[in-house]
C-alpha cells in the first residue's frame, strides 16, 4: 500500500490573518517563533489517486512506494497548490485532513530554496520539481556531453547516467574540464561522474563503463528507466537506432554533437504540448473588444465626466475609458468597431477629446492601448489549429493535455461564445487603487466561472472516455485555462525519417537564401563525413596523415551524392566548406563543446519541465560568422 | 615543446596549425601561432561570476594560459546554480581568487592571477597589459566603465582613422533567463558600449505618487516600504539590501500595506526581487554566452575564423533563435570616436578651461581631472595629489601641454548628461588658436 503524507511548516508575519482560506487543515501545534507564527501540520492520505500521486510525486522528487514530506517556508504558491491537489485528492479518496502530525524535520530545507532562487524565479517550484524528479542517460561524455550535464546538475536534475567506454587520454585534458592529468588512463565515465557529483550532492550520480553502442545494439531496454537521453558525438547510423529505440520507450531524446567549428542539437521526441509556453510578449486579454456583462455594468457605474474630487478624472483606468468610448463609438457606427486606419485615427481622437487636462496619463495609456479595442475577436489561428487537431478527438489513451483541448474546443462553441477562457489578470495602468482592485475582481470571478465550466467539460469528457473524471487536477485545469491561448505542440520527425526522405521543398530553400547558405552547408557535410567514415574508417582530415586534400576530394564527392539522392541535383554547397570541414578533423573543440552542450541542456530543461517551447528542426551550430539556423526539413 | 604539450591541444590543433578558407586575412597557422597565444597573450576577464566562471574556463581550455580576472565580490549561496567553479564551503570568500584556484587546480598550465577589488581601484593602466579584455557583467555601469576605459587607449590618425595597435578589443556577454547577447568591440571600428547605448532598456521606476496614493499590486507595496516608509521610520539610516532585517523589514511593511488596500501576493521572493531588482540567472544561458565571448576572443587573437560582426543576439525562451546584427558606430560618440574638439585661446589657464567643461553642453562635467600624456595637470583626489598639482590650475593649458598646436587631453568627473549624475570619463582634442600653423584646422567634429 502507498500512503502519501505531507508536512506543513508554514511561517509567516504575525498580525496577518490566515489568508488561506477554503483550506481546512488543523492547527496540531502553534508557537511564537521570533514574533512570527509558526504552524506544524500534517496530512496523511492513503491510498492517492494515480494523477495526485503524481504531482505530489513531482512536489516531492521521489518515486513511487516512498512517503513523501514536503515543507513550506514562506511558500504560499506551493503551499496552496499542494492544498489544492490534497483537497481534491480528499474529496475523491473521501480522506479526512488532517490526520496526524508528524515529528520529522522538513526535507525541502531553506538554503536549498536559496540556492536555486535565481533558477525558481524562472521556472518556479513547480518546474523545480520537475528536474529533481527527471532521471538522465548521457551517451558519451567528452566535452560536449559533459558540459551538457554540468548545467543540469548545477540547476539540480534529480539523477544522471553516464555512458561512455572509453579511457581518459592526454587530448582530453585539453577540451573537457571534468578530466585533468590524475584521470589519464582512468574511465572517462568515473572521472566526468566524479567531478559531477561534487557541484551538486542532491543529484544522484551515476556511470557505467561501457560504449553506449553497446545498449543501442544489445540491450535497447535499457533506456526505458531513463526519463530523458542525451545522446552526444553518435553517428548517424547509431542516431536512427536510437531513435527508434527511444520512440518505442516514449522516452525524451536530445541529440547533440560537436564538429570543429560547427555542431548540432536536434530534438527527437513524437510530441511535446506545453501549456505554460509563455512567450515574452503577448498581448494581454483584457476583451476590450468584447466585453461581457458584468464588466460593462460596472463601466457604466463610472462617469466619464467625473469633476469632483479634482484628481478622480485622471485615475480612471483605460479599461473603462475604452469600453465607453467603444460603446459610444459604436452607436454611431451601426454597432461595429472602428477598422480602417482612417476610422482608427477617429476613435483616438474622440479618445483625446475626453481628456480635461494634458497630464493625464491614463488618457495617454488609453490611446496608445486604443489598438486593443480594434483587435480581431475569437482565437489565433493556431489554436484553431490545435483544437482542430486529430488528437483533440479523445478517447480512453488521450493525454491530460488533449482532454483538455477536448474541452477547450467545447467551450469555444458554448459558454466562451468563440473566445477561450478568460486569463483573469490585468496589467498595471494608471487608475485609482479601488477601481484597480474592482477590475481585478471583476476579471478574476470570470476568469474563475469559465474556469469551473471548462472543470465540468473536463470532467464529463473523462469519464465519457472511460478515465478516471477527478484524474486531472483543480490546479492542472486552471493553469491551462490561465494559458489557453498559449499552448504548444511540437512534434518531431523521425531521424530516419528526416534522413531518408527530407523536405525536398525546405532544402531547396535553404540552399538557396544567403542567410541559411553555411547552416545548410555544414547540415549535408555532417551527414556526409558520417558516410565517409563508414567507409574509410576515419574522419575526413582527422588525421594529419597527407592526405587532406584527397580527403577533401572525396568528401565534397559523398556530399554531392547525398545532396542528389535528397532532390537536390544541381545544388553546390559554398566551396569553402569541404575545406574547412576536413580542416576541423572531427575535433571536439571546447568553446564549441560548450556551447552545443549549453543549448542542449537548455532545451533538456525545456522539454522537463514542460515551460517555454523548445526549438524546432535540427540547430546547426556555426562558428564562422554565428549564422547558426534551425533547419526543419 | 614536449610530447605532452602538443597533445592536449589535440583538437584546437585543427584550428590553430592547419591553413583555412574562410578565416581572417592574417592567419598564419603552424605551431608558433599557438606558441604565442600561450605565451604572450594576456586576458583580462572582468567578473567572476556566472558568466566570469564560464569564460575563465573557456579561455583557460582554448590555448590562453595568462589569465587576469577581477570581482569585487564574495561568493554567495544564490551563485551555486550556475557558478560552477565554488562550492558550498566557499561562500563568503571572494569569487575572483576561488575561481581563479579551481581553474589552475584543473587546467596545468595556465596562469591566472586575481584581483579582489573593485574595477574602478585599478589603475587605468592596469588595463592597457592585457591584449583583450572580457566582460562577464551584469550591469551597465561598470560596462560604461571598462568601455570607457579601453576606448581611453584608443588614438587616431590625422585622417581620423583608428591607430591600430592603440586599439583595445573587448568581448562582452550579458544574460537574463534564457535570453542573452554575446558581442565584440573592437573600439574604433565597431561601436562601443555607448555607441548602442539604446541597447538596454532603461530600468522600470514606478511614479512616486502611485507609490504613496494609489498602491495596485504587490511591487508597488513593496517599493513604497522600501523607498518610503524606510526613511520616514528610519531617520538617517540607510537601507541595506543584504541585510536580511532590513529585507525582512520592508517584505513586513508591504505586506502591511498590501493588506491595508486589499493588495495579493507580496511574498518575501517577490520583496527581495523587486528591492535587489534581482535578474533570474539560469547555468545555461551563461555557458552559451560565455562560450560564444570565449571563441570570439580566440578568433580576434588568432584569425583562424572570421569574427562576429558584431552582436549575436540569443533567445532560447520561444524555440531557438540566434540573430547576428552588424550594428553601426556613431562617429561622434563621446567614448570611442577621435574626441570632441576643444578651440581655445593660448591664454586659457586650465582652471578655467575646467570651469568651461562644465558649462559645455555636450559635457557637463564637473569637479573634472585632466590628465595629458602620462602627466597629470589636475587630479581631485586623492588629497595629496591635489595638493601637488593645484599650482597647476593658474598656468595656462598651452603651456602645461607643452606649446603644441593641437593634442589630446583626457578629463574625468561627473557628468550631468541625460539628467543624471554619472562619472564620466572621455578624450577631448583640444586646438590653440593663434598658435601655428592653426589654419588647417578640423572644423567638422566641433562641438
Ligand atoms: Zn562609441
Amino acid at each position: 500500500m502507498r500512503s502519501l503524507s505531507i508536512h506543513g511548516k508554514i511561517t509567516e508575519p504575525a498580525k496577518s490573518k490566515n489568508q488561506r482560506t477554503g483550506i481546512k487543515w488543523k492547527d496540531n501545534l502553534t508557537k511564537q517563533e521570533n514574533s512570527r507564527t509558526v504552524r506544524d501540520s500534517h496530512y496523511l492520505i492513503e491510498q492517492p489517486s494515480d494523477s495526485e500521486w503524481n504531482i505530489c510525486k513531482h512536489l516531492a522528487g521521489i518515486r513511487k512506494g516512498f512517503s513523501l514530506s514536503l515543507s513550506f517556508s514562506r511558500n504560499t504558491h506551493l503551499f496552496s497548490l499542494c492544498c489544492d491537489s490534497l483537497l481534491s485528492l480528499a474529496d475523491a479518496n473521501h480522506c479526512k485532513i488532517p490526520m496526524e502530525r508528524l515529528e520529522q524535520e522538513p526535507t525541502m530545507a531553506e538554503p536549498k530554496k536559496t540556492k536555486y532562487d535565481r533558477q525558481l524565479r524562472i521556472w518556479g517550484e513547480l518546474g523545480q520539481a520537475a528536474l529533481e524528479t527527471a532521471s538522465i542517460c548521457l551517451l558519451n561524455c567528452g566535452p560536449t556531453g559533459s558540459e551538457a550535464l554540468k548545467n543540469l546538475v548545477l540547476g539540480g536534475i534529480g539523477s544522471i547516467t553516464i555512458v561512455d567506454g572509453s579511457k581518459v587520454e592526454i587530448g582530453d585534458l585539453g577540451n573537457n574540464f571534468m578530466v585533468d592529468e590524475k584521470s589519464v588512463g582512468q574511465s572517462k565515465a568515473k572521472c566526468v561522474c566524479g567531478f559531477l557529483q561534487e557541484l551538486n550532492d542532491a543529484v544522484k550520480a551515476n556511470f557505467i563503463e561501457e560504449n553506449p553502442d553497446t545498449f543501442i545494439l544489445n540491450d535497447p531496454f535499457f533506456f526505458s528507466q531513463f526519463t530523458l537521453v542525451v545522446a552526444t558525438q553518435l553517428v548517424e547510423d547509431s542516431m536512427v537506432k536510437l531513435d527508434r529505440i527511444c520512440r518505442e520507450a516514449n522516452v525524451m531524446l536530445v541529440f547533440a554533437r560537436s564538429y570543429g567549428l560547427t555542431g548540432f542539437v536536434r530534438i527527437s521526441v513524437k510530441e511535446h504540448t506545453a501549456i505554460e509556453s509563455k512567450p515574452d510578449h503577448f498581448l494581454d486579454d483584457i476583451r476590450l473588444n468584447n466585453p461581457w456583462p458584468e464588466l460593462k455594468s460596472f463601466v457604466e457605474t463610472i462617469d466619464l465626466n467625473v469633476a469632483e474630487p479634482p484628481a478622480a478624472h485622471k485615475h480612471i483606468p483605460y479599461i473603462v475609458i475604452l469600453i465607453k468610448v467603444a460603446e459610444e463609438w459604436a452607436q454611431t457606427h451601426n454597432s461595429n468597431l472602428p477598422t480602417t486606419r482612417e476610422e482608427k485615427n477617429e476613435f483616438k481622437a474622440l479618445v483625446k477629446s475626453k481628456m480635461v487636462s494634458m497630464d493625464e496619463d491614463n488618457y495617454r495609456e488609453a490611446i496608445e492601448a486604443s489598438f486593443k479595442v480594434f483587435a480581431p475577436r475569437g482565437i489565433s489561428q493556431y489554436t484553431q489549429d490545435i483544437i482542430n487537431d486529430s488528437c483533440a478527438d479523445v478517447g480512453p489513451n488521450s493525454s491530460e493535455f488533449w482532454i483538455m483541448v477536448a474541452a477547450l474546443k467545447e467551450f469555444i462553441s458554448n459558454e466562451g461564445g468563440g473566445e477561450v477562457p478568460l486569463e483573469g489578470a490585468i496589467p498595471d495602468m494608471t487608475s485609482s487603487t479601488e477601481h484597480y482592485i474592482n477590475l481585478q475582481k471583476i476579471y478574476h470571478s470570470k476568469a474563475e466561472a469559465d474556469f469551473v465550466a471548462m472543470e465540468q467539460r473536463v470532467k464529463n469528457i473523462l469519464a465519457k472516455v472511460g478515465q478516471d473524471p477527478s484524474s486531472i487536477s483543480k490546479s492542472t485545469i486552471k493553469s491551462f485555462c490561465k494559458n489557453a491561448r498559449k499552448l504548444k505542440v511540437c512534434r518531431y520527425r523521425m531521424i530516419e525519417d528526416e534522413f531518408r526522405s527530407p523536405s525536398v521543398a525546405a532544402l531547396h530553400k535553404c540552399l538557396d537564401d544567403e542567410e541559411y547558405r553555411i547552416a545548410i552547408g555544414f547540415y549535408i557535410l555532417l551527414r556526409a563525413a558520417d558516410r565517409f567514415s563508414a567507409t574509410y574508417k576515419k574522419f575526413p582530415g582527422q588525421f594529419d596523415d597527407g592526405l587532406m586534400d584527397h580527403d577533401v576530394a572525396q568528401l565534397k564527392t559523398t556530399a554531392l551524392n547525398l545532396l542528389s539522392e535528397m532532390g537536390c541535383d544541381g545544388y553546390l554547397l559554398q566551396e569553402e566548406l569541404y575545406n574547412e570541414m576536413c580542416r576541423f578533423g572531427a575535433a571536439e573543440v571546447h568553446v564549441v563543446a560548450a556551447f552545443i552542450g549549453g543549448i542542449t541542456s537548455q532545451e533538456v530543461i525545456k522539454l522537463l519541465t514542460k515551460q517555454f517551447v523548445p526549438m524546432q528542426g535540427t540547430y546547426i551550430f556555426n562558428g564562422i560568422d554565428h549564422k547558426s539556423q534551425c533547419l526543419t526539413l | 615543446m614536449d610530447a605532452v604539450d602538443v597533445s592536449k591541444s589535440r583538437d584546437l590543433d585543427k584550428l590553430l596549425l592547419r591553413h583555412g578558407n574562410l578565416v581572417d586575412p592574417g592567419f598564419s597557422p603552424g605551431p608558433d601561432l599557438r606558441d604565442d597565444i600561450r605565451e604572450y597573450v594576456k586576458i583580462l576577464v572582468v567578473g567572476a561570476g556566472g558568466l566570469g566562471c564560464e569564460l575563465l574556463k573557456d579561455l583557460a581550455l582554448s590555448g590562453f594560459r595568462n589569465l587576469d580576472v577581477i570581482d569585487m565580490d564574495r561568493i554567495e549561496v544564490t551563485n551555486l546554480n550556475r557558478q560552477f567553479l565554488f562550492r558550498l564551503e566557499d561562500v563568503g570568500k571572494p569569487k575572483a581568487e576561488v575561481a581563479a584556484k579551481r581553474v589552475m587546480e584543473r587546467v596545468s598550465g595556465v596562469e591566472i592571477v586575481p584581483h579582489f577589488s573593485r574595477i574602478e581601484d585599478k589603475e587605468i593602466e592596469f588595463y592597457n597589459d592585457f591584449n583583450i579584455i572580457a566582460l562577464g557583467l551584469d550591469s551597465i555601469e561598470a560596462r560604461k566603465y571598462i568601455n570607457g576605459v579601453a576606448c581611453g587607449f584608443l588614438e587616431y590618425n590625422d585622417d581620423d582613422t583608428p591607430k591600430s595597435q592603440t586599439i583595445k578589443p573587448m568581448v562582452d556577454g550579458g544574460t537574463e533567463g534564457f535570453k542573452g547577447h554575446a558581442r565584440v568591440i573592437m573600439p574604433g571600428v565597431t561601436p562601443c558600449f555607448e555607441c548602442t547605448i539604446w541597447l538596454f532598456p532603461p530600468q522600470v521606476k514606478f511614479p512616486l505618487c502611485t507609490l504613496a496614493e494609489t498602491p495596485r499590486n504587490a511591487a508597488h507595496c513593496i517599493e513604497y516600504a522600501h523607498l518610503i516608509k524606510w526613511d520616514e521610520v528610519h531617520k538617517g539610516k540607510s537601507f541595506d539590501p543584504d541585510v536580511p532585517e532590513h529585507m525582512q523589514w520592508v517584505y513586513d511593511e508591504a505586506i502591511r500595506r498590501a493588506e491595508l488596500f486589499g493588495i495579493p501576493g507580496v511574498t518575501y521572493s517577490l520583496t527581495q526581487g523587486v528591492v535587489k531588482n534581482i535578474i533570474p540567472a539560469i547555468a545555461s544561458t551563461n555557458a552559451i554566452i560565455s562560450s560564444a565571448c570565449a571563441l570570439e576572443t580566440l578568433k580576434i587573437v588568432s584569425g583562424c575564423s572570421k569574427t562576429l560582426t558584431n552582436y549575436l543576439a540569443y533567445n532560447g525562451g520561444e524555440g531557438l533563435y540566434t540573430k547576428v546584427t552588424d550594428f553601426p558606430r556613431v562617429n561622434d560618440c563621446l567614448v570611442c570616436g577621435p574626441g570632441i574638439l576643444i578651440e581655445l585661446d593660448t591664454s586659457v589657464t586650465l582652471s578655467k578651461f575646467i570651469e568651461m567643461l562644465e558649462e559645455h553642453p555636450k559635457l557637463l562635467l564637473s569637479k573634472a581631472s585632466v590628465i595629458h600624456g602620462n602627466g597629470n595637470l589636475y587630479m581631485q583626489a586623492p588629497p595629496v595629489l591635489e595638493e601637488m598639482l593645484r599650482g597647476n590650475l593658474s598656468k595656462p593649458l598651452y603651456d602645461l601641454m607643452g606649446r603644441v598646436q593641437k593634442d589630446t587631453i583626457h578629463v574625468s568627473g561627473t557628468s550631468l548628461l541625460n539628467e543624471q549624475k554619472q562619472s564620466f570619463s572621455t578624450k577631448l582634442r583640444v586646438l590653440f588658436k593663434g598658435a601655428d600653423g592653426v589654419a588647417d584646422m578640423d572644423t567638422a567634429i566641433g562641438a
